[in-house]
């Protein structure tokens, strides 16, 4: 965190913070008034975007060494992409569902 | 790309995060603002790859490739009757996940803030991990969905806390010692086979939302330990959109969470609600003379038509009535079913239009003018006891008042009461005719009436 030009104090706990309590505020306001019928869609379009900790898995699977932290890394990747892909398209088929009555 | 770029483009999915989750809020856009967070999803993962950390493609592409197979494979194949399930499954693989990227993020000489986030990351993600395989085997009835418990589970449970706070210090302080991670690990795991088991399975709705909350949690967590901040934003979206859908639950429970999680159903008092009247059935043929001659009908719906798979009949006799003349209206209690929303994707399955599903709060001013209230497996949702007696259990639940419509039929498959074990006063009242039997069937033969 040089670049903030704060010196030998490491900020990047703050900084990373801000964006949580942030967000953590943003994801109410967001998702606050979603009607019941689509709770369910919701509920499994967010569990497809809890998979994002894919992007943390996909370095560690990457780093070539062969050792546990590539294991582990690998794993991750296998199973956050169970949850993003299913996730997305059970949603995707929910969603094509929902139909209003045609008048 | 170098970092900065990553970076950028990190924002722009985190826009489209953003965007996506704002449009799955009304039916109209809910497909395509599902369509907006898949594309930030691909945007983060692909820049990703270009990280400069990657020496070598070949775990990445294998791992993506069975994971998208898998993926793929189970959402195809599911059927809308096991939703639920497959949601606790999808969020138990998530938080797996993230205690793995946890795992990952130790290295000699973590500061203790890193230590910390990835202590957390861990725990939260163990806990959902172990939590929500519970949770889907209660649900699809592996194990019985009825709460466990036993002598000493609160002592037990508070000593697991206390175990999971000593490990979080001792990891903090000496990430490299394997015996805290292993600990961490184990203890994660047992925390979350605790907090779910003493739950009932009519409770399920609050504890997937919970469940669903925790995998953003524990992705956040990652994002801490790893300093990604895409993680840290999708991730808390998550977990705030899992605590919405959680106080919903609640709410329409009329309990808190706290009460949700460490009390189960147990402690349901032993008075006995008095019930005056008898229980009065009625025959399809009978049935179906009233049916025909409503105006307006009410369908309430519950677990049990899950259970009976009657979704599809349901609309069949809908599209009678309506041919008949009649208005037909779906009651939804927030809490129907197994996880929110349970009962409007069964019946978007069977091409009900969105637009006959009322809540609640819509359907109780219009019951008094309902002709005909049809009950279908629900029990709980629709007891009038919790308006009545005080001395219940579900005493100040918001309930969809049936019982003020004119006549109430209720399908059942027998007189045992509802998972709750609470007596049901709607069943005895002057206008309720009960229509026992597997409730799919009886609605065939109504529609035979019909036709």
């Amino acid at each position: 965190m040089e670049m903030l030009g704060l010196g030998a104090v490491d900020l990047t706990p703050v900084y990373l913070s801000f964006v949580l309590i942030l967000a953590v505020f943003l994801g109410f306001e967001l998702i606050n008034k979603v009607p019941s019928t689509l709770h369910t869609p919701l509920m499994s379009g967010a569990n497809a975007i809890s998979g994002i900790t894919v992007v943390g898995a996909i370095v560690y699977a990457g780093n070539g060494k062969g050792d546990m932290v590539e294991w582990l890394g690998f794993t991750a990747v296998v199973l956050a992409t169970v949850n993003v892909v299913g996730g997305y398209m059970v949603t995707d088929r929910m969603l094509a569902m929902f139909k209003k009555r045609e008048k | 790309m170098g970092l900065l770029g990553i970076n950028m483009a990190y924002v722009v999915a985190a826009v489209l995060f953003i965007l996506g989750l704002k449009r799955l809020g009304s039916p109209a856009t809910a497909r395509q603002g599902n369509m907006l967070s898949s594309l930030a999803m691909l945007i983060a993962i692909v820049v990703t790859l270009a990280d400069k950390g990657i020496m070598s493609y070949q775990m990445i592409g294998i791992g993506i490739v069975v994971g998208s197979l898998i993926g793929a494979f189970a959402a195809k194949r599911v059927e809308m009757t096991g939703m639920p399930e497959l949601v606790a499954l999808f969020n138990g693989f998530g938080g797996l996940a993230s205690l793995f990227v946890g795992w990952a993020a130790i290295e000699p000489g973590s500061s203790e803030f890193m230590a910390i986030t990835i202590f957390l990351s861990i725990l939260i993600g163990g806990v959902t991990f172990t939590g929500s395989l519970v949770a889907w085997a209660k649900l699809s009835e592996k194990i019985s969905g009825r709460p466990i418990m036993f002598a000493g589970q609160r002592v037990v449970n508070a000593l697991v806390v206390l175990a999971v706070i000593a490990c979080g210090v001792m990891f903090s302080i000496d990430p490299s010692n394997h015996m805290w991670l292993y600990a961490a690990i184990g203890l994660s795991f047992l925390f979350g086979i605790m907090a779910v088991i003493p739950i009932g399975g009519a409770d399920m709705p609050v504890v997937i939302s919970l469940l669903n909350s925790y995998s953003g949690l524990a992705a956040c967590a990652a994002g801490f330990a790893v300093s990604n901040n895409i993680l840290i934003v999708a991730g808390s979206l998550v977990g705030a959109s899992g605590i919405i859908l959680t106080q919903i639950m609640c709410k329409a429970m009329n309990r808190s969470l706290a009460h949700v999680l460490f009390s189960g159903f147990s402690a349901v008092s032993n008075d006995k609600v008095e019930v005056e009247g008898e229980i009065k059935p009625i025959s399809a043929d009978d049935a179906f003379y009233v049916l025909e001659a409503a105006s307006s009908v009410a369908v309430i719906p519950g677990y049990g038509m899950a259970v009976a798979q009657a979704q599809h009949v349901v609309k069949e006799l809908q599209e009678l009535l309506e041919r008949n003349g009649c208005e037909v209206n779906y009651g939804i209690h927030p809490v129907a079913g197994r996880m929110p929303g349970h009962m409007n994707v069964l019946l978007a399955e069977a091409d009900v239009s969105y637009d006959q599903l009322l809540e609640m709060d819509e359907i109780n001013p219009r019951m008094e003018n309902v002709d005909v209230a049809i009950v279908i497996g629900a029990n709980d949702v629709v007891n009038p006891a919790a308006r009545e007696v005080k001395s219940s259990p579900i005493y100040g639940m918001p309930v969809i008042n049936v019982d003020k419509a004119r006549t109430v039929f209720v399908f059942k498959r027998s007189m045992a009461s509802g998972f709750a074990g609470i007596e049901n006063p709607l069943f005895y009242k002057d206008n309720t005719r009960m229509l026992f039997g597997d409730a799919k069937e009886t609605i065939s033969t109504l529609i035979r009436s019909f036709e």
